[in-house]
């Protein structure tokens, strides 16, 4: 089962950040960093859709993301995901996430993820949206969301918006 | 029956037992009485999966287990408001048919909604046309729902969250039922694709 919010060590980082490709997107905004926001294609009429990203907390002080907003979707929430004993359930976090100083925080498929509720249109692989993020002490950044294809559990290398535009 | 078979059916026995057991404590189902041990698992090891049910397809016409006797199918529930489990689990079992081709017709896909509310016929019609045309979308009144998900002793509840609105907790993972009607196992999305199309070709070959 995979863990809901992934907070790993900085020498376990050093050898993610080996794996990303040099094409990933990445941000700073503060002393947080921004690698890899990624959502799925949605069939039509879909009333959700995940968002997924990687922040890691370069500072010496923690942080939070508290909120963000973007034209796509009416509502931004951040929701965890888990299966136990054979039962899915999803719980919106209230609160927002802490990155811890020196800390990773995955938001991925499967686990706490972003929310986008009622999108305003349908996500449609190789496109992108923006998305504003909101941190309690970095403050605000807008990055770009890479939509990969239906299937996709996990960002792939080629995530640079070029991919088949089949959905 | 090899080890990681029995495993299953195990684990899924302790699933169901401890649904019905949710599903009794619940409120939900105030007719629904916890499950005894005892019930859902025969002399032979199996757990007793699998019963009537009457639904409707997401092209609107009827639906029940009449329409699977003799063939193998596979079902597996949630909703459209559920942003990876659910559509990845109808994409991958896209992709998995493709790769089976015409041996994919050969099996019955069945999706059931455990949120009738607001999976209405339309946003289903809708929403499946993303998906391998062969697989079916069911939906039912909230009594019919409840009926199908107790033949698969499976469990769901609507949950209600701060500041308006609902979630869905439901049971995860796929059943896979045999021609005779007997529940042969579950399939898991996480697992290795080649285990999962091991699964579909044996779901396949059972014999009524």
């Amino acid at each position: 089962m995979r863990l809901n919010v992934l907070t790993v060590a900085a020498a376990t980082l050093a050898a993610l950040m080996v794996s990303i490709p040099a094409s990933a997107q990445e941000y700073t905004v503060g002393t947080i960093k921004i690698v890899q926001p990624w959502s799925r294609a949605t069939p039509p009429a879909a009333p959700v859709a995940g968002g997924y990203i990687t922040l890691t907390n370069t500072g010496t002080e923690p942080d939070r993301l508290v909120s963000g907003s973007s034209l796509i979707s009416q509502k931004f929430e951040i929701h965890e995901s888990k299966v136990v004993s054979g039962v899915a359930s999803m719980r919106p976090v209230v609160g927002g996430i802490e990155i811890a100083p020196g800390a990773t925080v995955m938001l991925q498929s499967g686990g706490t993820h972003i929310m986008f509720i009622k999108p305003t249109k349908r996500f449609v692989k190789g496109e992108r949206f923006p998305v504003t993020l909101t941190f309690e002490k970095a403050g605000s950044i807008t990055v770009d969301f890479a939509i990969q294809g239906r299937g996709a559990s996990a960002p792939t290398e080629n995530n640079d918006g070029h991919g088949a535009m089949d959905q | 029956m090899n080890a990681v078979t029995t495993f299953r059916i195990v684990a899924w026995s302790a699933v169901a037992v401890v649904g019905g057991l949710l599903i009794g404590f619940s409120g939900i189902f105030p007719g629904v009485q916890p499950l005894p041990t005892s019930g859902t698992v025969s002399s032979t090891g199996e757990a007793a999966v699998g019963g009537p049910f009457e639904l409707t397809t997401h092209r609107g016409q009827k639906f029940t287990n009449a329409d699977v006797a003799g063939k193998p199918y596979l079902m597996f529930f949630g909703f459209t408001y559920c942003p990876d489990i659910c559509p990845t689990t109808l994409s991958e079992l896209t992709s998995l048919m493709d790769e089976l081709g015409p041996d994919a017709d050969r099996f019955s896909p069945l999706f059931i909604t455990v949120d009738p509310e607001r999976d209405n016929q339309q946003a289903l019609a809708e929403y499946m046309t993303a998906f391998d045309s062969r697989i079916v979308a069911l939906r039912g009144t909230p009594q019919q729902t409840e009926a199908a998900a107790k033949a698969f002793k499976a469990y769901y509840k609507k949950v209600p969250v701060d500041g308006g609105g609902y979630t869905m907790d439901h049971t995860a993972g796929v059943f896979l039922m045999g021609a005779d009607g007997r529940f042969i196992g579950t399939m898991d999305m996480d697992e290795p694709r080649e285990t999962r199309i091991a699964k579909l070709r044996r779901l396949i070959e059972s014999k009524a």
